[in-house]
């Protein structure tokens, strides 16, 4: 049989096919539909966060960073509780990270503070001495894409029913109404900063990366 | 041997290949040493504003040296071996012609503008996959014309039997357009609100899932690109460049198909502990076992294909590269299946213990493949000998003493790392803070990035011999039947 197939390139790719792609099928398709549901209460990210996820992503911080906390004491202990599957519905991508050269974030928002992750951004040394983190100033200058960020609500409301704009959930609404939420809930977290230039831009109505991205540090808890 | 043995193959896109592979791969390099250094000495975070800081260099440095440096080497092999053991010049076809320059400049191109989307920060996120959704499109065109080409090759080939080689490119671009197209299906954000940024998408698969398809595709990503088509190449050269017919017909069969069969279920052992379900965990795990047998099978049919010739170890260093490349594949699908059984993954997963595993697997391996098949091709494609035997031994000496100083110094700091995690004190309080564990590991990261600068310096002077070879050394007269001339 193999000395046919190695004659006739047509059946031997088709083969080949079928041997390598049936692992995937059963590994991926029968948990599919579990695994696609939210843990009670759990609500989809607001535009601004969503943002700071984009920072997130825009800078790999998953190259150093975990969100997943593995069911061992060692990590409870220091992480918090270990990370449950419908914990990440809403996450597209999933961030959970394959190194961990800095500490797991997946609970960062329980037990850090607006006023440390500015001071972390800005110099890492300031808060860990011994950090070996780079300092990530531009975020304090660059502008948060709100629209993207609300594109992204809006795309994954639409394809993915996603829940925005249900009763007692996270509000998106029309872009400017968006934007008008992001800037709101980004001047609660700038009236804890200290840095001149971030206020003067959230007073003028722009809102830099770095406030997205607490919030977004914030929600993950 | 048949009447067509005199016939001229056409090495135009070869030699193309040759070259962004020695481009890529010194950038890939060069990126790399960079980084292993910012973990060493931080300050080397600023030298490029925010473009030059670790986190936005990392993925420049992974999607170079797999889409830029090994894809390189896997297409400039393709098509000299594809012809040769075909036994059709892709000269014969207009048509093909034309396909393959195509093929060759639209990935330039397409690289080129990858690499500058993830330094400006363009990205999906997902390690390997990080392009986005453009720049898919164009990695979609870019296989579809491979695809073309490979296939209109086999279409027109003198030669009815396809030879091992061939089992393992086509293997290469079945899996890769599998795993690329479904870990890659996103929703461009633009096309559906229409505002926003219009690179932007979200991933069809959220959560768990996400992960799933997303080590589904990165396990064999390395797969079907680090492994299928390094094999491929190896396949061809060694028995070339030695001499010797591969050693065991059936053995090449049972890897192959075993590979083939076994791979694709190992991809959970990268989610360990994860929120996936036991089953699939336990699955990934005995798996990546079982997938000792099939890479074995492989290395041993390399490694014993030298029998009764060995004598050509001391005297040739491109046997000498050959043959460890070989011997670290088999270190290299030794030390995954270990770091896959579930209580040691607990201590090796999410530390420097898994990037040392992938180091000596593209370092050894994957690297040492590829730079012998280019240096066995330069003296038939280019028609003159190999320039300087000697600075090939240098090379060869200075790389492994840095494969074997990479791996041995991330062993220790991942190990020592993972243990430190997890230490308690009588009273079952850990006993680090994180830190701690960050600030032990300061002089093994030294270590490597010393490693990586000599791996680099080797490459260099890699490649001032393949740019004299192609310029200044003696011309041949004839094409070498075995071994590679060299001065």
């Amino acid at each position: 049989m193999f000395h046919w197939l190695e004659k006739n390139p047509f059946f031997f790719s088709v083969g080949v096919f079928v041997v390598i792609a049936f692992a995937g099928l059963i590994e991926i398709l029968p948990n599919f539909a579990e695994a696609s549901r939210p843990v009670l209460g759990l609500k989809p990210y607001t535009v601004l966060e969503l943002a700071g996820k984009e920072v997130y992503k825009k800078d790999h911080c998953i190259a150093c960073h975990s969100q997943l906390i593995r069911p061992f004491k060692s990590e409870t202990d220091r992480y918090g509780m270990y990370s449950l599957s419908g914990e990440y519905a809403y996450d597209r991508p999933f961030l959970w990270g394959s190194k961990r050269t800095g500490p797991d974030l997946h609970r960062v928002g329980n037990y850090r503070t607006t006023d440390w992750h500015e001071n972390h951004m800005w110099d890492p040394t300031s808060v860990v001495p011994q950090s070996i983190m780079p300092a990530y100033k531009h975020h304090f200058t660059n502008i948060a894409d709100i629209d993207t960020a609300y594109a992204e609500a809006f795309t994954v409301k639409t394809v993915f029913s996603t829940p925005y704009d249900v009763e007692g959930g996270v509000k998106l609404g029309t872009l400017d109404e968006a934007k008008a939420a992001a800037l709101t809930e980004a001047k609660v977290i700038a009236a804890d900063m200290k840095n001149q230039n971030v206020k003067d831009a959230v007073t003028r109505g722009e809102i830099p990366e770095i406030v997205a991205l607490i919030a977004y540090m914030h929600r993950l808890k | 041997m048949q009447s067509n043995a005199a016939l001229e193959y056409d090495y135009s896109v070869v030699k193309l290949f040759t070259y962004t592979t020695i481009l890529f791969g010194f950038l890939g390099m060069l990126i790399g040493t960079l980084i292993a250094s910012q973990l060493a000495f931080p300050e080397l975070n600023y030298l490029l504003g925010e473009y030059g800081t670790f986190s936005r260099l990392r993925p420049v440095h992974t999607n170079i040296v797999i889409y830029g440096f090994t894809l390189s080497g896997i297409w400039a092999t393709f098509y000299y071996v594809g012809q040769r053991t075909l036994k059709v010049s892709i000269a014969e076809s207009k048509f093909l012609t034309i396909m393959s320059k195509v093929h060759f400049w639209l990935y330039f191109v397409g690289a080129l503008i990858g690499v500058v989307s993830l330094l400006l920060g363009f990205s999906a996120s997902k390690e390997y996959a990080e392009f986005e959704w453009p720049i898919d499109v164009v990695v979609v065109l870019i296989w579809v014309i491979w695809g073309v080409t490979m296939f209109g090759l086999i279409g027109i080939r003198r030669e009815k039997t396809l030879y091992i080689s061939l089992w393992y490119y086509i293997a290469c671009f079945l899996g890769i357009a599998m795993l690329y197209l479904f870990n890659n299906m996103e929703v461009p954000t633009y096309l559906v609100a229409g505002v926003g940024s219009v690179w932007h998408s979200v991933s069809m698969y959220s959560g768990t899932n996400d992960a799933l398809v997303q080590w589904w595709f990165g396990h064999n990503a390395v797969a079907f690109a680090f492994t299928v088509p390094i094999i491929a190449i190896i396949y061809y050269f060694l028995p070339k460049e030695s001499g010797q017919a591969v050693y065991s017909y059936k053995l090449s069969l049972l890897s192959f198909w075993g590979l083939m069969f076994v791979y694709l279920w190992a991809g959970s052992h990268h989610l360990l502990y994860a929120t996936v379900p036991d089953w699939m965990q336990t699955m990934g795990s005995i798996f990546s076992i079982v997938l000792i047998l099939p890479s074995w099978g492989s290395a041993i049919n390399m490694l014993l294909t030298m029998k009764g010739e060995w004598n050509q170890l001391t005297d040739n260093p491109l046997i000498k590269f050959m043959v460890l490349a070989s011997t670290f594949y088999m270190l290299s699908t030794l030390e995954g299946p270990i770091q896959a059984i579930k209580s040691v993954n607990a201590i090796a997963h999410f530390t420097d213990w898994i990037p040392g595993h992938v180091h000596d697997g593209v370092l050894g391996w994957v690297a040492f493949t590829i730079m012998s098949a280019l240096f066995h091709m330069a003296p038939r494609a280019f028609k003159r000998e190999i320039y300087s035997k000697s600075l090939m031994e240098t090379q060869f000496w200075l790389q492994t003493t840095a494969v074997v100083l990479y791996f041995t110094s991330m062993w220790i700091a991942g190990i020592t790392q993972g243990m430190m995690w997890r230490a308690v004190d009588e009273y079952g309080n850990l006993m680090y803070s994180f830190i701690d564990t960050v600030a032990v590991l300061r002089p093994y990261y030294t270590i490597r990035a010393l490693a990586g600068l000599m791996y680099l310096t080797g490459f260099i002077i890699f490649t001032y011999n393949m740019y004299m070879t192609i310029t200044a050394s003696k011309k041949l007269e004839e094409e070498p039947q075995f071994r590679s001339p060299m001065a």
